[in-house]
């Protein structure tokens, strides 16, 4: 067995680089069966931080323009891998890149660093519409990627100017069918909704969009004030005005897209259901499923958040310490977080109970409190579901329709 | 101590008007206090009255002014302890009146100096503050003439802040004030009147008291006549600032007795002590047993702090006698106490000890009065929590007040709209002067206690001031109306009020109520009800959608953050039936009238 990622090390030099940053002690965690695995990470996140622009409402940890320093970040990110390799699993079962935005960074670094990645069962890029071209999608699917979450978020051309975004509804739909020609054949869009000025029409409307295309992966997400953000000084009021408007509307959402035989897997995400695929395959994000069943991941580059073992940490967000501190060959800084036992089985079950699927009850029983768990019963908010394993003896715990769209509420009933 | 040397007074005044302020510049100038020792405002010992710049317990300070013994006893400037002020003031032979040069008379003035003069005290006028820029001493000293009787000349001004005129005052107090006159001779049956009392952990109920007859020694037998508690002498003394121990105390002092007790209210404010040996036949005049007027239910925020709320309940009553307390069990709030004050200001007080001398975190209900209800069966019954009202009963009496509201004329318009609102009758209207109106009404004191005070200003521009004393119980049309969240119906939520505002309150408070519950899981339906007869009803619409949207890898940490908030908002929910109600919406009642009158 390998060290934790936090062993001493790596914690004194985050101590010795980033004074700023809480560097927590090293505490080895106990696993606890079902909760902590001691075995090798077998998920993989690379950020990507640079884009053409910010957009007002995004919070990521970005970087605007710097083309120069993209060759820079991807040797970074190389030397990264190579400090934490010991915790990966020789072949992964996912990758994902995400942004930023990983279709802005050079196609020549780009493509160096897909290359230069251990092989994965499945590797999802993010994209913006602009920057698709037949050449980047040829380059990503020669580089083995499989899977591409495009950033529609909506087809109204106001909208998209609402939200700061470049491209046009054509260059969706154009970006779209380069990836189609290059041969993918599992493609995400993202929508968002809660747009100030949205009306209820115009996310119909984008919702025929996008089924139009007949994408293997939608996700739809309501338009977050997140503090900061030059968006939600502009327009806090009116989101808050239009969640309130819109609030009945995600079931509308949820409905529309099971009508058109989509499987509401998770609280925003939907795939083309097996039945409904002519490969009958199963199209959940496996990278994304990854979290919310608790995996352990590994997250290089600036601002990304690592769990293994117990422990959380996120490293720097600022790209001259990340580089500074990688060229030397050393670890970059990270403010860690240990997650004790209590703290993972909340976790679970914030996470378990946003799928579709029975979360084993079995781990986290210690966390639940019954009563809570007896009314949301009587409501109608969630079930027991039968697992039929003899580990699981104790059976699952699924959130009802209703219960799912009431989830953090229905959470914060069920751990208090 | 020869009594033509002796002068007993106190000094009255409306809040802020100065009347610490001169009692400290006396103190300095008597070299009662040194420089050094020299705290602002010595008299006022109890944090919060120091921080309110309100005096609460009444204290005696003894100083000596040109070979004169003067006894300067500090009143209550608050008509909540008109009792209290009026036996200080029955302690005394004259009173200094102080007026703010830039407010001139009001409210509490009027009251405070009427009750001088009810007690046939010779009262020395004084203008303060002549130093403010914005004073107008003449017209201060023409309303304070107007009011007392006398000539503006003979209206002293004054400057407590910088001690000018202070002397003047003191002389004043020696040539105006006649000296006590009572039974000086050593074998008269000595009487004493109780003008106030402190509890002291060490050594018991601290008695204070003005020797009218006779004289007490340390060590004497003594008996308070109206309740017949028996008790030893076992100090008797003088304040000069602090307690001094002294052999006797004679007719026409005033001092203190330790007598021992270890309970307040076992000496009551107004009683007269005698000797065992030589007991007088006949107590002094005007002992009262104070009641409670208005009363509220104190419940614990954390149910945990119920024993903690309940000891500190018993320290407060140790010094405070008029604090009434029992226990309360609500369903929607648990464990606590209904109390009872004297008015509002003496449950602000209290409240606040209790927060801030004994830390404890509080919810306390909506104020309500004292109620006498004739029953079926022929018996009258006292209520003090609404939901004890009886559904079946044949009359109700409520208390009244006799209020007096000074406004600048212009605003008379407004200050009676309101009282009719209120259904106050109107008594009668003088001109203090050409620009300032007394206005006498006699008020439920019901309508006063929820948010009267803060209309009264509001509608006024902080112009008015107010006070009332309490005239006693009428009979009056009142209804119990009762709140229901998702059918159960919530006791600390009842409410009495008048038939002709039951609607419109009922309406007004579920509205209020509807906004105060968060949305549930299912609809929530909130109802105003006068028995089985629903007057109101709102309805809290279920909430269709409570989830964040996005939960990657790097947001986990953010969103359990968000759950515990979740999580800590809910801990802090009651649980009304299947509702969980936040304990703000339990003082809904409170401020009923915000918003519709903003």
């Amino acid at each position: 067995m390998s060290a934790p990622p936090s062993a001493a090390p790596s914690a004194s030099a985050v101590q010795q680089s980033s004074p700023g940053l809480a560097a927590a002690p090293a505490k080895p965690t106990r696993p606890l069966s079902g909760i902590t695995s001691d075995a090798l990470v077998r998920h993989l996140y690379v950020h990507l931080p640079f884009c053409a622009h910010r957009c007002g409402y995004c919070d990521f940890v970005t970087v605007v323009g710097r083309r120069g320093q993209h060759t820079a970040y991807v040797d970074g990110l190389l030397t990264e891998l190579e400090l934490e390799g010991e915790l990966l699993a020789p072949e992964l079962e996912t990758i994902f890149l995400g942004g930023g935005t990983p279709t802005f960074t050079e196609p020549h670094e780009l493509g160096r660093l897909l290359t230069a990645l251990p092989v994965a069962a499945e590797v999802t890029v993010e994209a913006n519409p602009e920057t698709v071209t037949p050449a980047l999608a040829a380059l990503l699917r020669s580089s083995g990627v499989d899977r591409v979450s495009l950033g529609a978020q909506t087809f109204q051309p106001e909208l998209l100017g609402v939200l700061d975004r470049v491209a046009g509804p054509d260059d969706v739909r154009r970006s779209f069918y380069h990836l189609r020609d290059a041969g993918f054949d599992n493609i995400s869009l993202d929508l968002i909704y809660g747009i100030p000025r949205q009306r209820p029409s115009d996310l119909d409307a984008d919702i025929e969009e996008a089924l139009a295309l007949r994408p293997e992966h939608l996700s739809c997400y309501e338009l977050e004030a997140k503090p900061g953000t030059r968006f939600t000084y502009a327009y806090g009021e009116e989101l808050r005005r239009q969640a309130e408007a819109m609030e009945g509307y995600f079931e509308c959402v949820v409905e529309t897209l099971a009508r058109a035989g989509y499987r509401w897997y998770e609280t925003a995400n939907f795939c083309r259901a097996a039945e409904a695929d002519a490969g009958r395959r199963d199209l959940r994000s496996r990278h994304n499923l990854a979290y919310w069943r608790g995996r352990d991941y590994v997250g290089l580059g600036i601002g990304a958040v690592s769990t293994v073992r117990g422990q959380r940490w996120r490293t720097t967000p600022r790209l001259g310490l990340y580089l500074a501190a990688l060229g030397e060959g050393r670890r970059p800084p990270r403010e860690l977080e240990p997650l004790p036992d209590s703290v993972q089985r909340e976790e679970r079950v914030m996470l378990g109970l946003r799928l579709d699927e029975p979360l084993p009850v079995a781990a986290v029983a210690a966390s639940l409190d019954v009563d809570a768990l007896a009314r949301l019963e009587r409501l109608g908010l969630a079930e027991w579901v039968p697992l039929g394993e003899p580990q699981h003896a104790r059976g699952g715990l699924t959130l009802t329709p209703r219960g799912r769209l009431l989830g953090d509420a229905v959470t914060a009933d069920l751990l208090a | 101590m020869d009594l033509e040397r002796i002068r007993n007074f106190s000094i009255i005044a409306h809040i802020d008007h100065g009347k610490s302020t001169l009692a400290d510049r006396i103190l300095e100038l008597t070299k009662t206090v040194s420089g050094r020792d020299m705290r602002a405002q010595v008299l006022d010992t109890m944090e919060l009255e120091r921080e309110r710049g309100i005096t609460i317990k009444a204290q005696a300070v003894r100083v000596n002014w040109k070979g004169n013994e003067l006894n300067l006893i500090d009143t209550p400037g608050h008509v909540d302890f008109t009792y209290e002020v009026s036996r200080s003031l029955q302690a005394c032979e004259g009173a200094v009146l102080v007026v703010d040069a830039a407010q001139g008379v009001e409210a509490q003035t009027v009251a405070n100096a009427y009750l001088a003069i009810e007690n046939n005290l010779e009262i020395v006028p004084v203008v303060n503050k002549i130093d403010l820029p914005q004073a107008d001493p003449d017209a201060a000293a023409a309303e304070l003439a107007e009011l007392v009787g006398g000539k503006p000349e003979d209206v002293l001004r004054i400057s407590a802040k910088t001690g000018e005129g202070v002397a003047e005052v003191l002389d004043a107090i020696v040539e105006r004030i006649p000296p006590p006159s009572g039974l000086v001779s050593a074998a008269a049956p000595p009487r004493a009147l109780v003008f106030d009392s402190s509890y002291d952990q060490y050594r018991g109920v601290v008695a204070f008291v003005r020797m009218v007859d006779g004289a007490f020694a340390a060590g004497e037998p003594l008996r308070a006549m109206a309740q017949g508690t028996r008790f030893e002498a076992e100090e008797v003394g003088f304040f000069s600032p602090t307690m001094k121990a002294a052999e006797t105390l004679g007719a026409g002092e005033v001092g203190y007795v330790i007598t021992g007790l270890k309970d307040v209210s076992r000496l009551r404010v107004g009683d007269t002590l005698t000797s065992e040996r030589s007991p007088a036949a006949e107590p002094l005049p005007g002992y009262k047993d104070v009641k409670p007027m208005v009363f509220a239910g104190l419940f614990p925020t954390d149910s945990d702090d119920y024993p903690a709320l309940r000891d500190a309940l018993e320290r407060l009553k140790l010094n405070d006698a008029a604090l009434f307390y029992e226990p309360e069990t609500s369903q929607a709030l648990g464990f606590g106490f209904r109390c009872g004050f004297l008015g509002l200001l003496h449950m602000e007080i209290v409240r606040e000890r209790l927060e801030r001398e004994f830390d404890l975190d509080l919810l306390v209900t909506a104020p309500n009065v004292a109620y006498r209800v004739l029953e079926r069966n022929g018996e009258w019954l006292e209520v003090h929590n609404p939901a004890e009202m009886p559904r079946e009963l044949d009359a109700v009496e409520e208390p009244y007040v006799r209020a007096s509201i000074i406004v600048p004329k212009d605003y008379v318009g407004p200050v009676m709209e309101l009282n009719n609102d209120r259904r106050g009758r109107f008594d009668h209207m003088e001109y203090l002067s050409p620009e300032r109106v007394l206005l006498a009404y006699e008020l439920p004191l019901g309508e006063i206690v929820l948010d009267y005070y803060d209309q009264l200003k509001s509608r006024t521009r902080g112009y008015a001031s107010f006070d009332y004393d309490v005239a006693g119980f009428r009979e009056g049309e009142l209804a119990r109306v009762d709140i229901l969240i998702g059918d159960e119906p919530v006791d600390a939520l009842s409410m009495i009020v008048h038939r002709d505002a039951a609607y419109s309150r009922g309406k007004a408070l579920v509205e209020r109520l509807r906004k105060e519950i968060p949305r549930q899981y299912f609809d929530v339906a909130v109802q105003a009800a006068i028995g089985s007869r629903v007057i109101a009803r709102e309805t809290v619409k279920a909430k269709r959608k409570d989830v964040l949207a996005k939960c990657y890898g790097g947001d986990i940490s953010r969103k359990r953050k968000l759950l515990e908030k979740q999580k800590a908002g809910k801990r802090r929910m009651k649980q009304v039936g299947a509702v969980e109600v936040p304990q703000e919406a339990f003082l809904a009642v409170l401020n009923l009238n915000e918003g519709s009158k903003k």
